[in-house]
């Protein structure tokens, strides 16, 4: 399956976001998730289906203004 | 202690956390300035940064309350989404709202704003929007649900201090009830005092203090203009009048003609 995660294309076997998320070595409870512009919580990432194409976003907290 | 929306805060000085020269410089600055809160972003992880994990360790031993950003957000979508997703993380529903509207001078785009602040207020955020000096903006807001108003007093990172005294002084006359914090533009402890003279509840800052030659050094002169500025605008400050007052007593002067 092909995915946008973070701006870069990846061919990926994952069918779950938390696959996804752990096939890329993201762990940490100061990870947070989105899909196509929406907010996935991490309590459904498990559960949450991936499609061909879709956009994830995996951010972290940064310094801010 | 200064309440801001419930929150008993020590002081009124709100502190960003970027551009630092490291993060012990970072943690000594907040410690040093006294700064209540501090302002924090989500971001893509980059290596060699010292952001994820590390930095969420550090604003965590911080003992300082935390106000997610939505900065660099050009869209309303863009900064709903991002607002939902701080809230998960930084488990606070605090969001300090940022919809940018020019490249250029990073202000605010008021209709995006408005928009983005009636969505997450009605999501039971507690929205502090990054608003001009505008009147009718600031209604708008209020309208939407916000219950605090951050204008700001120049263009983010420019060090202009307040350009527009008026506009500030009418904010203050218009909403005297309402929290008024100045965010942005602010370049020296003198403007921060010039503001906090003019009735406003607080500041945030992070330029100014985090590209100084000495961070922690100016952290701790923000810290102080700040409570210096507030004290003054508690104890009533003199009107000025063109024409000298002799402030010696005249009555009992000798007579030596």
């Amino acid at each position: 399956m092909k995915l946008m995660v973070n701006g870069e294309a990846h061919e990926i076997a994952a069918t779950t976001l938390a696959e996804l998320l752990a096939a890329l070595d993201y762990e940490g409870e100061w990870l947070a998730t989105a899909v196509n512009s929406d907010l996935v919580h991490r309590a459904n990432r498990a559960e949450f289906r991936l499609s061909d194409g879709d956009r994830i976003e995996i951010l972290s907290p940064m310094q801010g203004g | 202690m200064f309440d801001l929306l419930g929150a008993a805060l020590p002081s009124r000085l709100l502190l960003g956390t970027a551009q630092y020269p490291s993060p012990a410089i970072l943690a000594d600055a907040v410690k040093t300035s006294g700064a209540s809160v501090v302002t924090v972003s989500l971001r893509r992880e980059m290596a060699g940064g010292w952001g994820g994990e590390k930095f969420w360790s550090l604003v965590n031993s911080l003992g300082v309350r935390i106000l997610p950003n939505t900065a660099g957000c050009h869209s309303v979508k863009e900064a709903v989404t991002t607002a939902k997703m701080a809230r998960e993380v930084f488990g606070t529903s605090w969001i300090k709202l940022e919809v940018i509207g020019n490249h250029d001078t990073l202000q605010p785009d008021v209709f995006g704003l408005v928009e983005a602040a009636c969505i997450l207020c009605e999501d039971g955020f507690t929205v502090f929007p990054y608003t001009t000096d505008d009147l009718v903006v600031a209604e708008r807001l209020l309208g939407a649900g916000c219950k605090v108003l951050m204008p700001w007093c120049a263009p983010i990172g420019s060090a202009l201090g307040p350009v527009n005294i008026m506009a500030l002084r009418s904010m203050r006359g218009h909403f005297p009830d309402v929290p008024l914090i100045v965010d942005a533009g602010l370049g020296r402890p003198s403007h921060a005092a010039t503001v906090m003279e003019l009735g406003f509840d607080a500041v945030l800052l992070n330029t100014a203090v985090a590209k100084a030659a000495d961070p922690v050094g100016m952290a701790r002169a923000f810290g102080k203009a700040v409570e210096a500025g507030r004290e003054a605008y508690s104890s009533g400050m003199l009107e000025p009048r063109d024409m000298a007052i002799p402030s010696t007593p005249v009555i009992g002067m000798a007579a030596f003609r």
